[in-house]
Order: C-alpha cells, then sequence, then structure tokens
C-alpha cells in the first residue's frame, strides 16, 4: 500500500516541478498548488497507512489494545492544508496584481525591479 | 510506528502535574506578547494614529523579556516549557539554549530599532495597509522559530513569519514592490515547502518531531534510516531561506522594493532565521551527517561569499548593493557551519548576530542617504559627508564593520572564522573569507568615496531634506555604537557564544532540560 502510495506521491512531484519551471505565472501557480498536495500526502504516507482501525480506545480500557491508525499525521496535514491554501489564495491575488499593474504573466518580461539596462557604477569622479 | 518505541520515554513521568516555575513561563512569553500586541493592533482599525506607540511600546517590552530570558538561560542553563502538560516527545515543546536565546534578544534589538527608524519612515497610508501588526506578528513569528523545541513547530513559525512578510514588502503596492514580492513569495514558498518536506521525511524515518527525541535517536537510526537525504533537503531547504549560492536569486530581486524599513528588518531578520535553523538541524541533530557534508558546505559557502560581494561591486545602488552583502554574509556564516568545532559554530553563531545588527543599521543609513542626497543611486548620490558630518561618521563605521576590520564587531567573528578553517588545513576557505572581507572594503569604500566625499554638483539635490530627524538617527546611531561596542569589548558576548557552541555541540544539557532524568 506503502509503495503505490510513493509512486503517486513521486508523480505529483514530478508535475509540480515540471510546472514550477514554467516562465508563466499561473502555470507556477498550479505547481504550487499541486506541489502542496504532494507534500501532504508524503506526510500521510510517512505516518504508515492503517486501514480500518481508528485509534479510539474502548470503553473500560486505559489504552489502545492493539495497533491503530496514527492520529498525528492528520493533525499535521491539516496544518499544512490551512497553511498552504491561505499561501496559495495569497499569491494568486498576488499574480492577478502583478499582472494589472506589469501586464505580463511571464516573468522574463517582469524586469521593473531589477532594470536591464541599468548602469555601471562610476568608475570615478 | 510513530508511538514512542525508546525505553527511554518515561511514561509515568508524563503523569506529574507540577504546576510550571513562573520563571519557565518566560519561554513562551516572547510569542504570546508579539501576538498579544500584534492581535490588538489589528483590532484598533481606526486609530491608526495610536499604532507606532503601541507597536513601539510592545517591541521595548520585547526586548526586556528577551534580555531577561537570556540571562535565566545563562543562570540556569536550557529552558523547557510544554504546551497543556502533554509531555515530551509527544506535546510540542518549547525549548530555549543560550543559540535560541541570543538570537531572540538580537533580533528584538533590531525590531525595536526598526519600530523606532519607522515613525519617520512609514507614513498614514503604511499604518493603514497594517505595517504594525505585521511588524509584531513577524516577531511572533521569528521568536517563536528562535524558541521552540520541535520540528514541525518550527515549519509554522517560518510561515507565521513568512506570511507577515508577505504583507510588509507589498506595502504601498507600487510597481516594483509587486515586481519583488512576486517572485519574493513563490520562491521562498518553494523553500518552505521543501521545509516541509524534509520534515514529513524526518518524521517517517524517527517517528517524533521533538528536537531532542531526533538528537537521541539519531545515534541508533544511523544504520538503517537515509539521515544524508534528510540533511541535504535540509541543507537545501534552509539554504534557500537563507539566500545561499545557487538559491540566493530572489534576495537581489525583491529585499531593496519595499519601505528601507522593511528592508532592513528583513536583511536583519529573515535570513538569519533560515541560518539559524541550519545551525540548529545541521549542528545539534544531525552532527555526523554534517561533517559529512561539510565540503559541500564549505563550497557553498565560499561560492556564496564572492558571489554576493562580486554582485555588490556590481551595483550602483545603496540597497541593492547592501542586498548583495547580506548574501556575502551568508556565505561566511556558512563556512563557519561547514568548519564546525567550537571556532566555527563560535564563529558562525557571532557572526550571524553581528550581520543581524550591522546589516539593519546599514539599510537605515541608506534610507538617511537617499533622504539627504534625494536618490539610492551611486551615480547621482554625492556630498553627503558636507551635508552631515555625524552621519558620514556613522557611516564609516558600518563600512568597516561590515567590512570586517577592527575595532567593529565585524572583526572578531572573521577572525574565529579564518582560524577555525586554517586549523582543519582549508586554506581555500580562509582564503576565501579574506578575500571577501577585501572586496567588500573596496565595494564600500568606492560608495564613501562617490557618494560622501564627492562633490555635489552645483544646484543638484537642493530639494532633498538637509536636516533628518532624530528618531531616524537615534535607532542608526544606537546599533552602530552597539557595534562598536561589541568590537572593543566582545568578551562577555564571546563567552556566551563559545558556551552556546558548546551546548550545541554536545546538547546532553538541552536533553536533560526536555527529559528530565531520562539522559543519565
Amino acid at each position: 500500500m506503502e509503495a503505490w502510495f510513493a509512486l503517486l506521491v513521486g508523480i505529483f512531484f514530478t508535475v509540480a516541478i515540471y510546472l514550477l519551471l514554467s516562465k508563466y505565472i499561473i502555470r507556477v501557480l498550479l505547481g504550487v498548488a499541486i506541489l502542496g498536495n504532494a507534500v501532504n500526502l508524503l506526510i500521510f504516507t510517512g505516518g504508515r497507512l492503517t486501514r480500518g482501525v481508528p485509534p479510539v480506545i474502548p470503553e473500560g480500557a486505559d489504552a489502545l489494545s492493539g495497533p491503530a491508525a496514527n492520529a498525528l499525521p492528520q493533525a499535521l496535514i491539516l496544518t499544512a492544508i490551512v497553511i498552504s491554501f491561505s499561501f496559495f489564495a495569497f499569491l494568486l491575488v498576488l499574480a492577478w496584481r502583478a499582472y494589472e499593474d506589469l501586464l505580463t504573466d511571464n516573468t522574463d518580461e517582469m524586469r521593473v525591479a531589477e532594470p536591464e539596462e541599468e548602469p555601471a557604477p562610476p568608475l570615478g569622479y | 510506528m510513530a508511538v514512542s518505541t525508546s525505553p527511554l520515554a518515561d511514561l509515568s513521568a508524563a503523569l506529574v502535574l507540577e504546576p510550571v516555575a513562573a520563571a519557565d513561563w518566560l519561554v513562551i512569553l516572547p510569542v504570546a506578547w508579539c501576538l498579544a500586541f500584534g492581535a490588538l493592533l489589528v483590532m484598533l482599525r481606526r486609530p491608526i494614529g495610536l499604532h507606532p506607540f503601541i507597536a513601539v511600546a510592545g517591541l521595548a517590552g520585547l526586548v526586556v523579556i528577551d534580555g531577561l530570558l537570556l540571562q535565566h538561560v545563562i543562570a540556569n542553563g536550557p529552558v523547557t516549557m510544554v504546551m497543556g502538560r502533554w509531555l515530551p516527545p509527544f506535546g510540542i515543546a518549547f525549548t530555549v539554549d543560550l543559540t535560541g536565546a541570543l538570537f531572540a534578544l538580537v533580533a528584538s534589538i533590531v525590531a525595536f530599532a526598526g519600530g523606532i527608524y519607522s515613525l519617520a519612515d512609514i507614513n498614514d497610508s503604511g499604518r493603514r495597509y497594517g505595517f504594525y501588526p505585521f511588524l509584531m506578528l513577524l516577531m511572533a513569528g521569528v521568536s517563536g522559530a528562535f524558541l521552540t523545541g520541535d520540528i514541525f513547530n518550527l515549519y509554522v513559525w517560518f510561515e507565521v513569519l513568512l506570511i507577515s512578510s508577505f504583507g510588509l514588502i507589498v506595502l504601498g503596492s507600487e510597481r516594483e514592490q509587486i515586481d519583488g514580492a512576486v517572485k519574493y513569495g513563490f520562491l521562498n514558498l518553494v523553500a518552505t515547502t521543501l521545509f516541509l518536506i524534509a520534515t514529513g521525511y524526518l518524521y517517517a524515518s524517527f517517528g517524533t518531531l521533538n528536537m531532542a527525541d531526533i538528537a537521541r535517536k539519531a545515534e541508533g537510526l544511523r544504520g538503517t534510516a537515509p539521515l544524508m537525504t534528510l540533511t541535504t533537503l535540509f541543507l537545501l531547504a534552509f539554504g534557500m531561506k537563507a539566500a545561499a549560492f545557487p538559491v540566493n536569486f530572489w534576495l537581489p530581486a525583491s529585499y531593496h522594493t519595499p519601505r528601507v524599513v522593511v528592508s532592513a528588518l528583513f536583511a536583519g531578520l529573515l535570513t538569519k532565521v533560515g541560518i539559524y535553523a541550519l545551525i540548529r538541524v545541521t549542528v545539534m541533530l544531525l552532527p555526523l551527517e554534517r561533517e559529512e557534508l561539510s565540503f559541500v558546505i564549505a563550497a557553498v559557502g565560499a561560492l556564496t561569499m564572492l558571489v554576493g560581494v562580486f554582485g555588490a561591486l556590481a551595483q550602483s545602488d545603496f540597497r541593492r548593493m547592501l542586498g548583495y552583502l547580506v548574501i556575502s554574509g551568508i556565505g561566511s556564516i556558512l563556512a563557519g557551519i561547514a568548519v564546525g568545532g567550537p571556532g566555527g559554530i563560535g564563529g558562525a553563531i557571532f557572526y550571524a548576530l553581528h550581520s543581524m545588527l550591522v546589516m539593519t543599521a546599514l539599510y537605515f543609513a541608506s534610507g538617511v542617504a537617499a533622504k539627504l542626497g534625494g536618490s539610492f543611486s551611486l551615480s547621482s548620490l554625492a556630498g553627503l559627508y558636507r551635508r552631515h558630518v555625524g552621519f558620514a561618521a556613522i557611516s564609516l563605521m558600518l563600512a568597516f564593520a561590515v567590512s570586517g576590520l577592527p575595532p567593529f564587531s565585524g572583526f572578531w567573528p572573521k577572525v574565529m572564522l579564518v582560524k577555525a578553517a586554517l586549523d582543519i588545513g582549508a586554506w581555500w576557505l580562509a582564503a576565501a573569507l579574506l578575500v571577501t572581507g577585501f572586496l567588500t572594503t573596496i565595494a564600500t569604500g568606492r560608495f564613501f568615496l562617490l557618494a560622501y566625499w564627492r562633490d555635489a554638483a552645483e544646484g543638484e539635490g537642493a530639494t532633498a531634506e538637509a536636516r533628518i530627524p532624530a528618531v531616524i538617527l537615534l535607532p542608526l546611531a544606537a546599533l552602530t555604537l552597539l557595534t562598536l561596542g561589541i568590537g572593543l569589548y566582545p568578551e562577555p558576548l564571546l563567552s556566551t557564544i563559545q558556551n552556546a557552541a558548546a551546548g550545541l555541540s554536545e546538547p546532553s544539557s538541552y536533553l536533560n532540560s526536555v527529559f528530565p532524568g531520562a539522559a543519565r
């Protein structure tokens, strides 16, 4: 089971990195979204997959009786989902603003902050 | 797998419910304090005139709290506090050792100076955009990152400071800022995601996220777990946050675009959080892997130094030159991490603290220069010496400090780093450090020559302000005096740093603080 999930995570990472390498902001954004999901799946798989045994202590007992599903990765993923979603929302708005202000979504043409034709520092007085 | 199987984890201790000692509340106080002030400022949306005073008072309080915390740690060794009495390794632990307390204190001093500087730099529109709430929340993230003892919690604090920094970098929403923020935002998000990937693998192989637990389990897992892969991933992630050479391009693209005070705080705080995390993970948690990777780290460090300083030489904009000098400083710190040992790690910590103070002060100076000379550009800045002699003197001192010349704070860490590099026979690393210092002197010296000593053309810059407000000069002068003070009398700081470095390489007192009685 973990092996198949590892393969799936690998595919997610491949797609995410391919999209992140693009020049166009909108593709990079999609790459960021997929990258976040790839990491969530990775943490989920890293916590080991156990089916059908929720970590619930039976009545009258003080501890879990046998092996149970790991609850911690789910807490970690929940945190990571909230964070990556809010970042995605911020970057989406930022990309839109950049498109409105800079009139391009091609990162090669975004040279306002670093102009290509900048003069070298003066050599003397 | 996640359930701890270590025989050292004493479960009966988790049932003891003693109240936390009052002094231990100091551990969490910096974070809680900043969050409370941030929340208060968010609620006070209307009376923006009050924002600066509340925030400056909050930051002054933060300096006091961090000072008390450092004193407490010096007196009592590392201190641990756990959330909700879920004792480690189960709950989230905040563990402060000397390194964390030192970084937190210097960060709060830098933020306090920034808070005062902002009184003259952030106008009403900047306040309405929420500069002060963002500043307090940024400090919550920075303090949390320095004080936490849990690696996933470290990731959360990274994200807290990252989202606050997004708010600060787009403050004003000018075209340049949007451009810089796009590069800053995307690349930093990728870096923190890489950190999360590494954390996921770490959890999969260790079954724990508590730093002390990781440190003591690493020995037993060395044969089976892919610790080298983990360390390399952490190196890449933190290197990207710290702007180390092959992954440094987001920094010069963005650091010169926001308001001066925002650039100053970023230069002083953000890259140093990345460096702190790298020191924590590679030196304390995975020391053998750091040794294996030391050549890679050293090569990256040397290249970062040289790329940074060559970039600085090629710039004609004051702030962009400073951005490259930040990168160059990161290279020196990486060199210390690569060399290791008390000299290397101590030098790295010392250099990081020095760089926090000096880079912030230099960005302040760039703001003052622009106010006096009307420009950031080297081709039009001139005659600053004639306009304000005191400011010129401060700038010269800072230029000496960043180049690592005596008698300023940059000199001692550089001596430590060069000596440590020569001691292990890495002459090329020592040479890179010295060449970098020399080239930095040329870059800053040329700047001083052109912007300060060159006479201004007739009538040029006549419209610019001739006087600078005291709230701007005060933090600049205070940071410069601190640099001079550390340079002239380094002994107390130096011995504290040496203890901090020793505590990182031999973390038995850190482990004892998290697991009382277990690490006998």
